[in-house]
């Protein structure tokens, strides 16, 4: 019996450890855009979720096939991401800065309704089955790994970027000393576009990871949204490191807390533990100095 | 090269320069001297466009660019070291000097720039990988400075290159301004230390709020009484 | 000669107020003037609406914009429903109960925010995952709570009865009416308390800069969390009401983050720093849920929020003050 429960634990922690490649993902995107433009897009798993629709109706509805529709998805919602920040953050920029959070509540509640007269509250399935495999006793999903795995590439790449181009220099710069930046040649509002892309395009990617194991309806956002945002809090807002690090954190709270408990009971855990780390490092584990 | 002509501009309700008239031209170096607030960082900002003048015009090479946005003023080859260093302290010394190199034309050659660079300051290419906000004032000038010269400009601006830092470290950081001078490049440095930067330029002119007041060689300067009186003490 | 002339021709100002109180007293009035039950019951979920904004705006005006709320009115409504249910305890002790655990929770998160300084974005992630975790909880506890599918408060009326003040079950609207008229009063009278209360000032500075605040000697973690705690009661104890007069309580219509940012929407697009703007708010939304439901139908639920959210941003983007905020020019 002692064995059984151990494999079992083992498997939620493994599971765990593939669920935190995905989160630090989500978390990325939120940084990135944080960290950059000083905006908290509240709308984030909404955007996650109008990719994941976008795919299905893709594939499922007008019968293109998935290697189309998911590179389709990240472009839409890349394009989705500037044109949120183009047309409705951008005004709201010199305000303060719950006008910025109250404009994405906004979003969010038109994207969930927009989907819900869309494609209207039912689960939408994408009807793909990927083959779940065993080591032993532990079963995993192939989709899971496989999730994992683009995840951890998608960072890479992004982290690539970062470092190594031009832009990728301009983008870690701005945040820094905005008001410098043309001096150089930057024109900052394009950076800010820019960053706006790769957060919508970060987030079209996750949903195509997501649509792979999740069925899509319209409030699926509120399952992974508050876990983001509490996810890059603990890490520090905009710090890309420590979202990474407290993804793989919570991920295992949550992994762990829904086997040993409820599923629920997990996040709530989670939770706990976040309040308890506000004690001991109010601004996040990691938070830059200065925010 | 450079040309100012009658040029205003302000802030909310407060008039920084007055009509004001400049040149600078090919392969000089020249100052502008004044006390505090008398707009000379001002005046930095209207010619690379932070600020947008008021009235008169900017000319370089005898062309009108005060229409320009601030971004491709770069691209007319005027670099600024602004005000105070302003390094990005949570990049690399590499990453801000490879930012300095952001404008398209200038990509194509960040290697040989980054080692033109590090020629002339030899301690950088030491702390390459070191995070520029823990380097020393004379450190992080050295580095605003070659900031400013990746992007192979030909007008460098300085703004108080001497500021906040001790008497030993302007002397090299003077010294190294005539270097990059001597190399060809048209500097336009102003200043607040007036006997040391007279000693490296070849005119000054001299601001008080807002407004020319005189300008001359550097000997005449030295020898001018207003401004003897005002900043050399005697 | 002139004070004869100015008997005769009232001042202006008092001919307002003669209008407010013919106003007053005809919406006092109203079960009585023949106003169907469909208008009473809008009116009746306006005042409830109107005081739970109001109280959510007492401290989001101080710059403690709160995301969370939902936690708080979830509390509430739940605690009245569950120690009925499961308990038989009356909705009156209930409530006690349910604004005195609201009261615990915004201790402890008000405390560790105030006394770490997490303010803005952070705070209103913060709160915004409390209300998550408030509604995650009820649903965990379906056994209990009914999970996502909620729950009613178990019938108390007696056979032929209208009323069990015990169980605070009513059936006529009229006496709902009162009831609800009463509580949004009251909201508006601890608003002014509040305003009159001598920690209003330290608030104010502490809004405008926390560190500056400080310097000066304002004991600012403590003085946050007094208008928290008023706020959380108050929206906690509007929860109660909603259980008792909805009679259905689901983890989505009473806790999580659409009802914290609806409460948000709704204090904002009336106006949040005047008394009477979270009222005008919940009027407006009222309103305009009705209309569209007049134009569109009850089928497409989902067009209302649509709206809603383009409304939501183009208020933020255009009339941030709210409307009552922009009439006033406040």
């Amino acid at each position: 019996m002692e064995s059984v429960f151990d494999i079992f634990l083992l498997e939620a922690v493994l599971n765990g450890l593939l669920l935190g490649g995905l989160l630090a993902l989500l978390s990325l995107g939120l940084n990135l855009i944080f960290g950059v433009i000083d905006v908290v897009w509240i709308c984030y798993a909404e955007l996650i979720m109008i990719g994941m629709y976008a795919i299905w109706w893709l594939h499922v509805g007008q019968g293109l096939s998935l290697w189309l529709a998911f590179p389709a998805a990240v472009v839409l919602v890349g394009l989705m991401g500037m044109a949120l920040h183009y047309f409705i953050i951008r005004p709201v920029l010199a305000a303060e800065p719950i006008n910025q959070l109250l404009v994405t509540g906004g979003v969010l509640f038109f994207l969930q309704a927009l989907a819900t007269v869309i494609f209207g509250i039912d689960f939408r399935n994408l009807g793909v089955r990927l083959p779940g495999f065993s080591v032993g006793d532990m079963y995993f999903s192939s989709a899971r790994l496989l999730a994992f795995a683009v995840a951890l590439a998608a960072i890479a790449a992004t982290w690539l970027f970062l470092r190594r181009t031009f832009t990728g220099v301009a983008i870690r710069a701005i945040s820094q000393d905005r008001s410098i930046m043309p001096l150089m040649g930057v024109n900052p509002g394009r950076i800010y576009l820019v960053t706006s892309a790769i957060g919508g395009a970060l987030a079209g990617l996750a949903g195509c990871l997501l649509v792979l194991q999740y069925d899509v309806h319209p409030a699926i956002g509120l399952s992974f949204g508050p876990l983001t945002f509490l996810i890059c809090v603990m890490g520090g807002l905009g710090n890309l490191i420590g979202g990474f690090v407290a993804a793989f954190v919570f991920a295992q709270f949550i992994s762990v807390g829904g086997f040993l408990f409820q599923l629920e009971w997990g996040y709530v855990i989670a939770f706990v533990f976040f309040i308890a780390m506000m004690f001991w490092r109010p601004q996040g584990i990691f938070a830059r100095s200065g925010r | 090269m450079l040309e100012l002509r009658s040029v205003s501009a302000g802030y909310d309700g407060f008039q920084a320069l007055s009509d004001v008239d400049l040149q600078v031209r090919s392969g000089e170096a020249v100052a502008v001297l004044g006390p505090n607030g008398a707009g000379k960082t001002t005046l930095l900002r209207v010619i690379s466009r932070l600020i947008a003048n008021r009235h008169g015009e900017l000319l370089m090479d005898g062309r009108r660019y005060d229409a320009m946005p601030a971004w491709d003023v770069i691209g007319l080859g005027i670099a600024q070291v602004p005000e105070g260093r302003r390094l990005f302290p949570r990049l690399s010394v590499e990453d801000n000097l490879r930012i300095g190199a952001y404008l398209p034309a200038a990509r194509g050659k960040v290697a040989s720039r980054l080692d033109f660079v590090y020629s002339l300051f030899p301690r950088m290419r030491e702390r390459r990988l070191q995070l520029a906000g823990t380097l020393s004032g004379g450190e992080q000038q050295m580095c605003a400075i070659g900031r400013a010269l990746m992007s192979g400009p030909r007008l460098l601006l300085l703004d108080e290159p001497s500021a906040g830092l001790a008497p030993v470290v302007v002397q090299s950081i003077f010294g190294l301004i005539s270097r990059i001078r001597a190399e060809g490049y048209t500097v336009l440095i102003v200043e607040q230390n007036v006997r040391q930067v007279l000693g490296i330029v070849d005119r000054a002119y001299l601001m008080e709020t807002g407004r020319m007041r005189t300008s001359g060689t550097a000997a005449e300067m030295l020898s001018n009484d207003a401004v003897r009186k005002a900043y050399l003490g005697i | 000669m002139r004070e004869a002339a100015s008997a005769l021709a009232p001042a202006p100002g008092r001919a307002l107020k003669n209008v407010w109180l013919v106003v007053l007293a005809l919406f006092l009035a109203l079960p009585w003037l023949g106003t169907g039950q469909y208008p009473l019951h809008l009116i009746i979920i306006a005042l409830i609406w109107s005081y739970i904004y109001t109280s959510w705006a007492i401290m989001g005006r101080l710059g403690m914009v709160s995301f969370g709320h939902g936690a708080f009115m979830g509390i509430g409504a739940y605690s009245v429903v569950l120690l009925w249910n499961l308990f038989g305890v009356s909705p009156w002790i209930g409530a006690v109960a349910g604004v005195s655990l609201s009261l615990l929770v915004a201790l402890l998160i008000g405390y560790a925010c105030f006394r770490f300084r997490i303010i803005g974005h952070y705070f209103a992630l913060v709160t915004l995952a409390l209300s998550e975790v408030v509604r995650l909880v009820i649903i965990a506890l379906r056994d209990h709570t009914g999970g996502s599918l909620g729950i009613t408060p178990k019938p108390g009326l007696a056979d032929g009865a209208s009323a069990n003040l015990y169980a605070m079950q009513f059936s006529d609207r009229t006496v709902w009416f009162y009831i609800a008229l009463a509580v949004w009063l009251t909201g508006l009278v601890l608003w002014k308390l509040a305003d009159q209360h001598p920690s209003r000032r330290a608030l104010q500075a502490i809004s405008e800069d926390e560190d500056a605040a400080a310097s000066i000697g304002i004991p600012v973690a403590r003085t946050k969390l007094g208008v928290t705690l008023l706020s959380a009661g108050m929206t906690a104890f509007g929860g109660v009401l909603y259980a008792q007069y909805q009679f259905y309580v689901s983890p989505d219509t009473v806790s999580g983050i659409a009802i914290s940012l609806q409460m948000v929407f709704g204090a904002i697009a009336g106006g949040m720093f005047v008394r009477l703007g979270p009222t005008v708010g919940a009027m407006f939304l009222l309103a305009l849920s009705e209309t569209l439901r007049i134009l569109i139908g009850n089928e497409h639920h989902g067009v209302d929020m649509t709206v809603y959210g383009a409304l939501l941003i183009l208020f933020i983007i255009f009339m941030p003050r709210g409307i009552l905020g922009t009439l006033l020019r406040r």
